[in-house]
């Protein structure tokens, strides 16, 4: 562990192209860690196919997910229709592959907010300490103090409901848990020789946290990060299943599964396909980021 | 002595008052960011200017917010949560009402959670890295992956549409709702103490399925805890030297070792108890259960501000409390933290 993070922080340090060698090296050996373990391995190959998938949806997708054919409703799953057709006769499958991109997109602009504000606020509260440290964990409490969903919901109920709303409400409900980590990570070394050295060398404050303190941070909010994306996952499948996400005819997995609801006595094909892909995305996050912990940051697992 | 204790008291009395009030501000601020009208909610859409203004004088909707946050503040201190506008009664009366359905289902699940995920999660760590703990390990990995609402669907397909062993949605098979006398809302105490055994087992029936998926998602994450815990007391040396001086596997690890992880097992128990409320919200909904969790997301859905604030409110408060048992537990049970 030790070994590791001095190398990510004397890479942040050192001049440009030696940062990108190293950084490039060190990328390519977390992946071969992660390949080597059948378990994260499986979480990988899992999250790139859906990132593939995301990219070139309308090219694989073998329906326009929105074509509405009555005369193919509520088809069971034939070579014609893999994974069979909802209510209006089009295609699940197609409307899967096109879901992904939600998905993604749902990913990624949550981990882009949730990321760099956890990192921020955890940072300078264990850095400066005193008052702007007690506000800042006494605001993180009181988010901690519900079940994201439950937060989740009374955002999206007070903003509206759409697929936008539901992105906001989860980045605000998502960020209290990465400040607690980085704010422990700041504190077990923000007395650490390394940084009362770089303060003798007068750097300012804003340096030393950007500088010092937030590469050492990063390896473990990664690891955070991505475990929390297999919540973010359900949490905004959940608001899609209640109707309070993204809306119909969005081809949202959650969403799909409300709609398919009223049908899925007599047509499983409806819930069991998207609530499938949901489970899958979610399981793979949780192998890839115990895979990633296990790569980066051996000190905190099993 | 007795001052550090005070003070400390003092300090946690303070933490508490905070975390409240911060509570507070953002429940009335997302009452306040409600796309919807409070005074149009009251008078209707046909009111005229007159009648529109009177009530927003009453309710006190055109004071600046400060001086609204301090009443709205006031009125809860007084017990009074708002009036439900979906349903025109108290919130307060109407959460009483929906409570017991949304405790029965939680109550069971924890007890399938608790009494499996523990030995479960004894076991895996015990049989560390043999067969046993990665089937654990897979299965409380699927159970906190699944989307929950999902496994009820896939639940009711199975058991209630191709099998027909349980109940399908709501508590009760239609006739059989309303023939035992509401006495504490519980439907299997009330059917008990009516000695009707019919609507006992049909409320049996129509538990079993939504109890028990709520039950393993709970279990999966106190199988894990376990799991952790035992490890951590497993690798210490009091384990070696007592296996070192012949005493047998078993009773090491239920004498010892397990003895030592109580305390925290209960906390995480309270705490998981806690999260239900959860998984509440999305599997009532599935299985049309007349709850907590339902009341939530319907109001959320037609934008009844006073209840989602209240309902809001009272899930942080209830949080808020078991956070506090749990380390008032730690306290008691734990004799290194007095």
């Amino acid at each position: 562990m030790t070994m590791n993070s001095i190398d990510i922080g004397t890479a942040a340090m050192t001049t440009p192209s030696r940062t990108t060698y190293t950084a490039r090296s060190r990328l390519l050996r977390v992946v071969k860690d992660l390949l080597a373990n059948p378990s994260s391995g499986f979480g990988f190959v899992v999250i790139t196919i859906l990132l593939v998938t995301a990219l070139v949806a309308p090219w694989i997708a073998p329906y326009e997910p929105n074509m509405i054919d009555l005369g193919e409703a509520l088809q069971p799953p034939s070579a014609g229709h893999l994974f069979g057709t909802d209510e209006l006769g089009r295609d699940v499958l197609s409307r899967i592959i096109h879901g992904s991109r939600i998905s993604l997109a749902i990913i990624t602009i949550v981990s882009v907010i949730v990321g760099p504000l956890g990192l921020l606020v955890g940072t300078t509260a264990g850095y400066f300490g005193g008052w702007y440290d007690t506000v800042m964990m006494r605001i993180t409490d009181i988010f901690l103090s519900f079940p994201s969903l439950i937060l989740s919901l009374a955002f999206v109920a007070a903003l509206g409901a759409s697929l936008e709303n539901a992105i906001i409400a989860i980045g605000l409900t998502a960020w209290p848990p990465i400040a607690r980590l980085a704010r422990a990570e700041t504190l077990t070394f923000r007395n650490a020789d390394y940084i009362s050295a770089s303060r003798m060398q007068g750097a300012s404050r804003l340096r030393i946290i950007i500088k010092s303190i937030m590469p050492m941070c990063l390896p473990s909010v990664l690891v955070r990060v991505t475990l929390s994306m297999a919540t973010v996952i359900l949490t905004a499948a959940g608001l899609g299943f209640l109707g309070l996400g993204a809306q119909p005819p969005l081809p949202e997995w959650g969403a799909m599964i409300a709609t398919g609801r009223r049908y899925m006595l007599d047509n499983w094909w409806l819930v069991a396909f998207p609530g499938g892909a949901i489970l899958l995305v979610s399981l793979a996050f949780n192998l890839l980021g115990d895979g990633l912990r296990d790569a980066l940051d051996p000190k905190q697992g099993h | 002595m007795n001052t550090a204790r005070f003070s400390a008291f003092g300090r946690q009395a303070g933490t508490i008052v905070v975390t409240l009030v911060g509570l507070l501000i953002l429940t009335f601020c997302i009452g306040r960011l409600m796309p919807v009208d409070p005074v149009r909610a009251i008078v209707g859409e046909e009111a005229d200017r007159a009648t529109y203004e009177m009530v927003a004088e009453r309710i006190g909707a055109n004071l600046p917010l400060y001086q609204q946050f301090f009443r709205y503040v006031g009125d809860l201190l007084q017990g009074d949560f708002g009036v439900s506008i979906r349903t025109g009664q108290p919130v307060i009366n109407d959460i009483l009402h929906v409570m017991p359905a949304t405790i029965e289902l939680a109550t069971f699940a924890i007890i399938v959670g608790a009494g499996l995920g523990i030995p479960l999660g004894i076991l895996a760590a015990v049989r560390r890295n043999r067969p046993v703990d990665h089937v654990i390990r897979f299965l409380t990995l699927i159970g906190h992956s699944m989307p929950i609402f999902w496994t009820g669907m896939i639940g009711l397909i199975v058991f209630y549409a191709a099998l027909d062993l349980v109940g399908g949605g709501g508590r009760l098979s239609d006739y059989y709702i309303g023939l035992v006398p509401e006495t504490t809302g519980l439907l299997l105490i009330d059917s008990l103490l009516a000695g009707d055994w019919e609507v006992f087992w049909d409320a049996v029936n129509h538990l079993l399925l939504p109890a028990s998926i709520l039950g393993y998602s709970s279990m999966a994450y106190i199988t894990r805890m376990t799991r952790s815990f035992m490890l951590d007391q497993l690798n210490q040396e009091y384990v070696t030297t007592a296996r070192v001086k012949g005493l047998s596997k078993s009773r090491t690890v239920w004498h010892h070792a397990f003895a030592n992880i109580r305390v925290q097992l209960v906390t995480i128990v309270a705490l998981a108890y806690g999260s239900l409320l959860e998984g509440a919200v999305l599997i009532e909904t599935v299985f049309s259960w007349p709850g907590f969790g339902q009341y939530i997301t319907n109001n959320m859905l037609v934008g009844d501000m006073n209840a989602v604030m209240t309902c809001v409110l009272l899930v942080g408060v209830i949080f808020i409390g078991l956070n506090l048992l749990s380390d008032a537990l730690y306290k008691i049970f734990d004799p290194r933290t007095r």
